[in-house]
């Protein structure tokens, strides 16, 4: 027995290293850790990213402080343009925002009428990408914000071109980011046109789709796709990428899988947003933000059409503005004959009952104005109770006979 | 068949490394792996941990000594995925321990060697990667036979360049 094991002892040695580690996956597959305060990560993994970051974290600072230097004191030609552009640019935009903004107040009491919640980003930290997992079997990224940063786990992750991705480990300074093309990752999206709703996974080669979805001939590529907010973890309508090919579905032969491209650029990832806290309602920083564009919006408007728009100074009670309270909206001047087409002329939805209008033109007291008030309908009077019914006919346009 | 002898004196020869460059250039490796892709996404396609772990096992000429730096450096490796950590511990234990093997029976030093067990090595980290995968773990993961192959190439012809580097390293005796 001895010679045996002497005689076999680096096989030996191999293969109790191997089942050993076989017995490791064993538990950890079946036992996966899952929690919310990121302390319960498996120290070998503690260790290893605590001994790596700080070697990335100096990489990166290094390579910053150069293209920082670089950035600001030496590339400097076309700033001047490029100011200029981004001026007109943001004037444009402001215009565009104010324009929609009433769409969104109005979006907004909609969905308070309708009992809809909806989430806003309120707080989010900003982290550099300090690493990569080394392989691409896992899509994660490392940032340099953790635990004492307020990161915790599957807070989204995002930049302003779109999703990235979720936190899936925290450590006192680092944190480990899920990207979407993972394989095991998944998040809910809504394809903004057909408004379709499906879950996007990443492939083992990392790129993104969207499976088990009925063919559509509705659905082009270039559609946009955006989050639905359906999982509980990313906010709704944050970008996510396009439909770049309809392809069947492998698994399912009815259905088709959407190929998505991505909207981030995920293997050139440097800066990331984590969204940290979210809210129910507007936050007053977006308020304020709205606010000021309509004000902005007002004085390019007056600057490009003098006296269309003159700046409000009193809102809409009469009283004067305050100098520190947000501007109220652009509103259109009064018109000078209101009609019912005029803001406020209607009364409120509650108050209105089906068929009521009708009822008060079929039966309103005749008179010669109302005779003659009703050009696409023919009035007559009942003999039989003296009331005169209104008997409505299409309209119907004449032409003219040459 | 110059390239058997297992009882010329040179190819027996153990050679041996300072502890700071055993604890130093698998830690550098793993750190370049995790760091160059995020400014080369391309560097992603080399597996610089593998090839070191081949390396100091054909130079160590330990098979225990081979699966121990394979088991070390692949479970590094493994945690700093999100996936179970044993995966590339595995199949760095077995390639640690068939390199040692391997050099102790042929001349690792040649080139043309070097490449051919470099590139042998990198296309069976890749079926093993695979079959740990499928089988271990359920998860269904791609088998792109020519990437791999081509993949098996670059990293046999990086190696070469690699191990001439790192054999100023060791010391001689």
């Amino acid at each position: 027995m001895e010679s045996f094991l002497s005689r076999n002892r680096n096989p030996l040695v191999l293969l109790a290293v191997v089942l050993a580690q076989l017995l490791g996956l064993a538990v950890q597959v079946r036992r996966p850790t899952a929690d919310n305060s990121g302390h319960q990560t498996r120290l070998v993994r503690y260790w290893v990213v605590s001994l790596m970051s700080p070697f990335e974290r100096a990489f990166l600072f290094v390579g910053h402080g150069v293209s920082h230097t670089w950035d600001g004191y030496v590339d400097l030609r076309h700033v001047r343009a490029q100011n200029q552009q981004l001026q007109a640019e943001l004037n444009r935009m402001r215009l565009e925002q104010s324009s929609l903004a009433e769409d969104a107040r109005q979006d907004i009491r909609l969905q308070k009428l309708l009992g809809f919640q909806q989430n806003y980003i309120s707080k989010t930290v900003a982290g550099h990408v300090i690493g990569t997992s080394g392989t691409d079997l896992s899509r994660v990224v490392y940032i340099d914000k953790g635990f004492d940063s307020g990161i915790r786990i599957d807070m989204p992750v995002i930049t302003p071109d779109g999703v990235v991705g979720k936190i899936r480990a925290v450590f006192p300074h680092t944190a480990q980011v899920l990207e979407i093309n993972d394989q095991t990752s998944g998040l809910g999206v809504v394809l903004t046109r057909t408004r379709l709703r499906g879950i996007l996974r990443g492939t083992t080669d990392g790129r993104t789709e969207i499976t088990d979805i009925l063919p559509d001939e509705r659905i082009q590529p270039g559609e946009q796709v955006i989050t639905s907010g359906g999982d509980q973890v990313y906010p709704s309508g944050l970008p996510v990428g396009v439909v770049e090919r309809i392809v069947p579905d492998p698994e399912q032969n009815s259905d088709v899988a959407l190929l998505i491209k991505p909207a981030v650029n995920l293997s050139r990832l440097d800066e990331v947003l984590v969204i940290t806290q979210t809210q129910s309602s507007i936050p007053s920083t977006m308020q304020q933000d709205v606010s000021t564009s309509e004000q902005r919006a007002a004085d390019v408007l007056a600057q490009r059409l003098p006296g269309a728009l003159p700046p409000p100074t009193v809102g809409p009670d009469g009283k004067p503005l305050d100098a520190n309270s947000p501007p109220p909206p652009v509103r259109p001047p009064a018109p000078l004959h209101p009609d019912r087409f005029t803001p406020g002329a209607t009364p409120p939805a509650d108050d209105l009952k089906p068929g009521a209008a009708y009822q008060k033109q079929m039966f309103a007291p005749e008179s010669p104005a109302n005779a003659t008030a009703q050009p696409g309908g023919a009035a007559k009077s009942s003999p039989a109770d003296g009331q005169p019914t209104a008997t409505p006919t299409p309209k119907t346009k004449q032409e003219p006979q040459n | 068949m110059s390239l058997l002898h297992p009882s010329s004196r040179r190819e027996m020869e153990e050679h041996r490394f300072h502890p700071l460059v055993l604890i130093l250039v698998p830690l550098l490796a793993i750190f370049f792996q995790a760091y160059l892709p995020l400014r080369f996404p391309s560097v992603g396609f080399l597996n610089v941990p593998v090839l070191i772990v081949i390396y100091f096992a054909v130079s160590r000429r330990s098979p225990i000594g081979g699966t121990l730096l394979g088991l070390i450096i692949g479970i590094i490796q493994d945690a700093l995925t999100h996936l179970p950590l044993g995966i590339n511990g595995i199949i760095d234990c077995i390639l640690g321990y068939l390199a040692a093997s391997i050099g102790l029976r042929i001349d690792v030093d040649n080139p043309g060697t070097r490449l051919i067990m470099n590139f042998t090595f990198i296309l069976l980290a890749s079926i093993l990667h695979v079959l740990i995968l499928r089988r271990l773990l359920g998860i269904h993961e791609q088998w792109y036979g020519l990437h791999e192959v081509a993949r098996a190439v670059v990293n046999g012809l990086i190696g070469v360049v690699l191990f001439a580097l790192l054999d100023r390293l060791r010391q001689r005796q």
